[in-house]
């Protein structure tokens, strides 16, 4: 190849027009671009820190299927799994499993890869982090289309955790052939999409799945940049670069939805915002406890920081929840907070102090909404100090139960259950767990393994109605996802809060 | 002389690298936040936690810890990244190139910019023209990298959407190379279209990490170029007749440069740190980008890897600039 001066500046000439013409609002998409917020770190879903991190689950959906579908309002479809069920005693669980779908390099897949994923996550030497649930199914079998497994130890919710973190079925053959690092280096699975091309912390291109058994993509190509600055990808849609983002500060998803070459989606998401409270020091005061429940303004937060994004709680359950009470209801009153407060000897000019610890930036207006509810509490006589730490610093006191008094939070749920909302978070043994007194502990045991389901969810509404009249946690708001996407893709957004490609079509 | 200088040298750096090693390795697991904490999902008993202590050896007290890392080390293994759980020697040398790429062009940036910055005030001191280049190089002092990486965003990215401003080569076009020295390999392989494209992605990050190191370049040499130019020998050589232009570019620069190439040095070390904001900002694929997760995650031994790498480039650019230095000062020269 020869190169002359001309020539050289003929092809800058031609790439720079090609980076002008880059921003293509008005132009139809062929290539899906989305700026996504986080990197992948890993290809295998169910080993490792990246299984249980729900900002990944919509890029691992993409490519592998979960035992069973979760439908964007979190209920459970039929999937890689049409049926399923336990014996009449309990002692054993069925699955029957789909035919005719293949795996990304073609070749069938059986139920003996879904009784091979199963048995490899139980197993303790795989490292999957939430072994302890797999765990409790053991001697995994096919009999002919269907898997059978003994139960071990009875969990009501185990084939809700076929839809939740690490619940994918892995190719048996593929990954037995070419080992843990072959799958990182080109993992297959059976979902609606194929990996092309991965360039870790840079992006991934999909190509859509032809056979998928659900439906063929829309979207022939999409890439999915890793753009972890949220500037950054606002500046991603703006200039036209990428078609679709999401967690974006609100005043600029207000901004970008109102340019006419864009449009957004805004919808609850099954994560929660809330305030632990530790059963220790001035806490222990139910009093206390429910002045600070009574003196927050949710609504008014919500509408004050967040434009209005957010649905205000009361319990640790939102609408889409299976134990969601609606007549659980803890209202706004300053007033009784300051009589409260007053019965235990304190008031404005003799507050009760405390120490309230929180994240500064892990979710949006994570800060200032304690700031404003230390400014509301301040009102009736509370005066926190701010603590600010670092998330894994939270994990970290969380495990060790050596929270403060109060402790801001954020709590992710994707299928909806009671057990991995109320219960994980406010059952005593449970690492995650801060308030751990008996009564609490007492009330929620029964309800782990009990076989009835509509005895189990009211179970835990009674259990939540309890929680609100004693004030064991502050529940505050259901966070809402904004995405913003150009007009030329309709984006169907998932409760989740997974941004998941293969639910998006050409507007 | 210079080899005892060079070996003293190489072995004061295995000393600091040795250092670095332990201050880091023990100020990660004493600060907050534990990997394991960070993974545990909700209903993790005791015994599901020392299981996976256990399986990422971090059930073991500190110094055994690091005698088990250091011996790793010393073998080439300087264990496995927890998130990936890619060995952390091929993760961090497959993101060193992109890193190092980049900070050179960011350098080669700086230093044409502060050279003509320098030069230009130089040749017209005392009038408005060398004013204006002290306001620029105040202003360009003043302003931190990381923001003037969001003003080239909004400029370059938003306003008049020419360079691209995020990740390091277009999705498109597929690099299938040899080495992870993407801009240099493609002009070995004259892929210019190629080449186009990743420099179309670099400039804007190369750009924003340049502009403060410019400003001190400018500020420092043209100091030295004017001190220079009061020297008899400079006075000589204009009464041999030579012209302003040639006695700065000639005469003067000779003997001004070698402060400037010392400040080089020490702040290239700082343009490599400052790699790690603005490849986050940039959504570029390079070491500091990895860092930053890293950091998030608690994944501690791929922590452990880039900070050594880091110390390891920042002592080697020192040694190297104290050579050419001793090369360059003939006083140092034939001492």
């Amino acid at each position: 190849m020869t190169l002359s001066r001309r020539s050289l500046l003929k092809m800058t000439a031609a790439t720079v027009s090609l980076s002008v013409a880059l921003p293509a609002f008005a132009q139809a998409i062929d290539e899906l671009v989305i700026a996504y917020n986080v990197n992948l770190p890993s290809w295998d879903p169910t080993v490792g820190p990246s299984a249980v991190n729900p900002t990944i689950q919509g890029i691992y959906q993409s490519v592998f299927d979960q035992f069973i579908l979760q439908q964007p309002d979190l209920s459970p479809a039929p999937g890689l799994l049409t049926d399923w069920g336990w014996n009449e005693d309990r002692t054993q669980v069925w699955m029957d499993v789909r035919q005719g779908v293949k795996w990304h390099d073609g070749s069938d897949f059986t139920a003996e890869d879904v009784a091979w994923s199963l048995a490899r996550v139980a197993d303790p030497a795989t490292g999957s982090p939430i072994q302890f649930v797999w765990g409790t199914l053991a001697n995994h079998r096919v009999e002919g289309n269907r898997v059978i497994a003994d139960v071990v130890q009875f969990d009501p919710t185990i084939f809700k955790w076929m839809y939740f973190l690490t619940g994918y079925v892995l190719p048996k053959a593929y990954y037995e052939r070419v080992g843990a690092d072959g799958f990182e280096a080109a993992p297959i699975g059976t979902g609606p999409y194929m990996v092309e091309q991965y360039e870790r912390n840079a992006f991934v291109r999909l190509r859509a799945n032809p056979h998928y058994w659900n439906g063929v993509p829309e979207f022939e190509s999409v890439t999915i940049r890793f753009v972890t600055d949220a500037a950054s990808r606002v500046a991603e849609v703006e200039s036209g670069r990428s078609h679709v983002t999401l967690e974006i500060p609100y005043e600029e998803y207000d901004r970008l939805r109102a340019m006419p070459a864009l449009g957004g989606v805004a919808t609850p998401i099954s994560d929660i915002a809330m305030i632990f409270f530790n059963d220790i020091d001035v806490m222990l005061d139910e009093n206390v406890r429910k002045a600070a429940v009574l003196a927050v303004d949710k609504q008014l937060i919500i509408d004050r920081l967040l434009s209005g994004y957010g649905v205000a709680l009361s319990t640790l359950e939102t609408p889409e929840y299976a134990a969601y009470d609606p007549t659980i209801q803890v209202p706004y009153d300053p007033d009784q907070a300051r009589e409260l407060l007053a019965a235990s000897g304190y008031s404005t000019d003799n507050p009760v102090r405390f120490t309230i610890q929180t994240t500064r930036g892990f979710k949006p207006k994570d800060y200032e909404m304690i700031q404003a509810i230390v400014g509301l509490w301040r009102r009736v006589g509370i005066e926190a100090e701010i603590e600010v730490y670092e998330v894994a610093r939270h994990y970290e006191l969380r495990a060790a139960d050596q929270l403060a008094p109060a402790a801001f939070y954020n709590w992710g749920n994707s299928v909806g259950d009671p057990t991995t909302s109320t219960g994980f978070a406010m059952f005593g043994p449970s690492p995650h767990s801060v308030w751990d007194s008996q009564d609490l502990i007492d009330m929620i045991a029964p309800l782990w393994a009990e076989p009835n389901e509509e005895r189990r969810i009211q179970g835990w509404k009674d259990v939540d109605r309890y929680i609100a009249e004693h004030a064991y946690v502050l529940p505050l708001l259901q966070y809402v996802q904004p995405i913003i996407h150009a007009n030329g893709v309709h984006v169907t957004p998932h409760a989740s809060g997974a941004l998941l490609p293969h639910l998006m079509t050409r507007a | 002389m210079f080899l005892r200088r060079f070996l003293t040298r190489i072995a004061t750096t295995l000393v600091t690298l040795f250092g670095v090693a332990v201050i880091v390795f023990v100020v990660i697991r004493v600060v907050p936040g534990d990997p394991i904490a960070m993974m545990l999902p909700p209903g993790a008993t005791d015994a599901d936690i020392a299981r996976l202590q256990a399986l990422y050896g971090l059930d073991k007290s500190i110094p055994q810890q690091f005698v088990i890392w250091l011996g790793g080390v010393l073998h080439g293994d300087f264990g496995t990244s927890i998130t990936t759980r890619q060995p952390v020697l091929g993760l961090v040398l497959s993101r060193l190139p992109a890193t190092l790429e980049l900070s050179i062009m960011a350098l080669v940036i700086a230093v044409v910019l502060g050279g003509l910055m320098a030069l230009t005030g130089t040749r017209l001191r005392d009038t408005r023209t060398e004013g204006a280049i002290d306001v620029a190089n105040g202003m360009a002092l003043s302003v931190p990298d990381f923001l003037w990486g969001l003003v080239l965003i909004l400029m370059f990215g938003v306003l008049w959407p020419v360079f691209s401003i995020s990740g390091r080569v277009s999705p498109a076009l597929v690099p299938q190379f040899h080495t992870d020295f993407f801009l240099f390999e493609s002009v070995l392989r004259l892929r210019f279209d190629l080449w186009l494209d990743l420099v179309g992605h670099m400039l804007m990050p190369a750009v924003a990490l340049a502009i403060p190191l410019a400003a001190i370049i400018g500020q420092l040499l043209k100091q030295s170029l004017k001190e220079t130019m009061h020297l008899d020998y400079v006075t000589l050589a204009r009464t041999k007749g030579y012209g302003e232009n040639h006695v700065i570019t000639h005469e003067a620069l000779r003997n001004a440069i070698l402060p400037t190439l010392t400040l080089i040095g020490v702040q290239f070390t700082f343009l490599i740190g400052g790699t790690v904001i603005i490849e986050r900002l940039f959504s570029y694929e390079g070491l500091g980008n990895m860092a930053i997760d890293a950091v998030i995650n608690r994944d501690l031994p791929l922590i452990q890897g880039i900070v050594l790498l880091f110390a390891l480039l920042f002592t080697l650019v020192n040694l190297c600039v104290d050579l050419l230095y001793a090369v360059l000062n003939p006083r140092l020269r034939h001492a």
